[in-house]
């Protein structure tokens, strides 16, 4: 047990969004999942959420549609490539605020 | 009851790991300290001791392996030598920055290249800014007595100890020494017990990368930025001499020995001229001093510097200021400049108003011999000189038999 005289200070966190900043700004690729192949959102049960699970920034919802905040999704892929299903594709935010501007 | 015993070094410090009760041990094998790590092995394969033993690849791996034991709340030990500890760099950063209270023996050796296997303290003032406390024995007792305190004290204060001891001087000579009892060891040394530890049911990420400045966490808590984390292990690293004063009295007072944790002198109450030294060489200076105050009436003392990280700033300069003389002897330097145990004494002697002359000698390195009649000639030579050289010619250091 240390000494009550020490403060120990070190670096430890527990994950969550936001742990490491507002992270959404690195993004270069978005993901986007496609609700038609979610095996929750189709199936309207809580299952797979493999995308939550794996997500080093805790941004992806554990709920039956789930939702990325892109506040803090740095755009990792993670989610995409875990992806049992291939639901989740990785955009490019470039093609992707062109394409919202076009609109 | 304790054990009176002949032995090497190595199974001194083994016998005091084994008696530590250590529950990870992690070693590559590395000349000299090699010994010490098969003695282990050996016990715990023949089942005298509850530990794991876990062969690794390399140097920075067997440190790898005690930081992720420490993480979890187990008491890791390891051991190594020369470039077996420069190989671990870049982990004793990691396991100082993190806290961990590990132990480590480092049987000292000079580095390559070229290849050397014998003895200097090259390889530990090598990793001197790493921030591990870093302890020098002089005997085998002290192997023994300091690897004991060594686990108190990183376990209190959660900063890793390095317990250094002379390759082939200490570590493969035989001396007599006690062993104390392993039921009042238990009482000293109680399990480890870490309120910290890896905990699957509430998973944090360790030394993520971390902020120039502090922030609140996702839970609103103040987390300290890198600088802060950095200040507090320097802090708590000088505090840490307060605690290993303590630890010594209540060593002391179980086992009868002890009470100079940090400087042990020889014949210092009266003494004109002080040699400072860390490890075996400050016992080597005994028949010297003894011999230039009866030979010579020089009143010549000897300081063994027990502790080099934290340096003792001020009880060293508190015990060398009114020397007139003071001889820096030491197995190591900081080339293109000096011994750093020389600069760092003449840092410490600075503020003060009576600073003795100083004088620094580079000695034995990769064990080159150490003649006493070479220690007694060239310290009588520098109490006899007194300060007449020229600062710039004072200030560099003299290499003790030099060949070429």
């Amino acid at each position: 047990m240390p000494d009550s005289r020490f403060k120990i200070l070190t670096s430890a966190s527990t994950s969550g969004p936001g742990d490491a900043g507002r992270t959404g700004s690195w993004r270069v690729e978005r993901p986007i999942i496609d609700l038609s192949r979610c095996t929750p959102a189709k199936t309207g049960k809580s299952s797979c959420h493999l995308c939550w699970l794996y997500c080093p920034d805790n941004v992806v919802s554990k709920t039956i549609e789930p939702t990325i905040d892109l506040e803090y999704c740095k755009g990792c892929g993670i989610c995409a490539e875990e992806c049992p299903v291939k639901a989740i594709e990785m955009v490019s935010e470039e093609e992707f605020v062109k394409g919202t501007e076009d609109e | 009851m304790s054990e009176k015993l002949i032995d090497s070094g190595n199974n001194a410090a083994a016998m005091a790991v084994q008696l530590a009760a250590a529950e990870v041990i992690a070693a590559y094998p590395i000349t000299p300290q090699t010994p010490l790590t098969e003695k282990l092995s050996e016990v715990i394969a023949a089942g005298k001791m509850d530990a794991e033993y876990v062969a690794v690849e390399s140097e920075h791996s067997a440190l790898a392996v005690c930081i992720g034991a420490a993480s979890a709340g187990v008491r890791a030990f390891t051991a190594t030598s020369s470039n077996g500890l420069l190989y671990m760099s870049e982990q004793l950063h990691w396991a100082a920055g993190s806290r961990l209270p590990l132990v480590m023996c480092v049987v000292n050796r000079g580095i390559g290249a070229p290849w050397s296997v014998w003895n200097d303290h090259q390889d530990a003032m090598s990793q001197r800014d790493t921030g591990w406390i870093q302890i020098f024995a002089k005997d085998h007792q002290e192997i023994v007595d300091m690897t004991l305190k060594a686990f108190r004290l990183a376990e209190l204060v959660h900063i890793p100890v390095m317990v250094n001891y002379d390759g082939y001087y200490l570590s493969h000579t035989y001396m007599p020494f006690e062993l104390p009892e392993a039921k009042a060891v238990q009482e000293f040394l109680p399990p480890y017990d870490y309120t910290h530890t890896l905990d699957p049911e509430k998973p944090e990420s360790l030394n993520t990368v971390t902020l120039p400045d502090s922030r609140n966490d996702i839970k609103g808590i103040k987390r300290p930025g890198y600088m802060d984390i950095r200040h507090n292990l320097h802090q708590e690293m000088r505090q840490a001499m307060e605690l290993w004063e303590e630890i010594d009295a209540d060593y002391a007072q179980r086992f009868g020995r002890g009470g100079t944790p940090i400087l042990d002198p020889y014949r210092c109450e009266d003494a004109d001229f002080v040699v400072v030294a860390m490890g075996s060489i400050a016992n080597q200076f005994h028949v010297v001093v003894d011999r230039l105050r009866e030979e010579e009436g020089l009143k010549v003392g000897v300081l063994a510097l027990q502790i080099y990280r934290p340096f003792p700033t001020a009880k060293i300069a508190a015990a060398l200021q009114n020397a007139k003389g003071v001889m820096v002897y030491e197995k190591g330097l900081s080339y293109g400049n000096q011994g750093a145990l020389y600069a760092d004494l003449k840092s410490a002697l600075y503020p003060y108003a009576n600073r003795p002359h100083l004088h620094n000698f580079i000695v034995g390195l990769g064990g080159r011999d150490i003649p006493t009649e070479d220690l007694f000639q060239t310290l009588k030579t520098a109490c006899l000189s007194g300060d007449q050289n020229a600062p710039e010619q004072a200030d560099t250091p003299q290499w003790i038999g030099l060949q070429l």
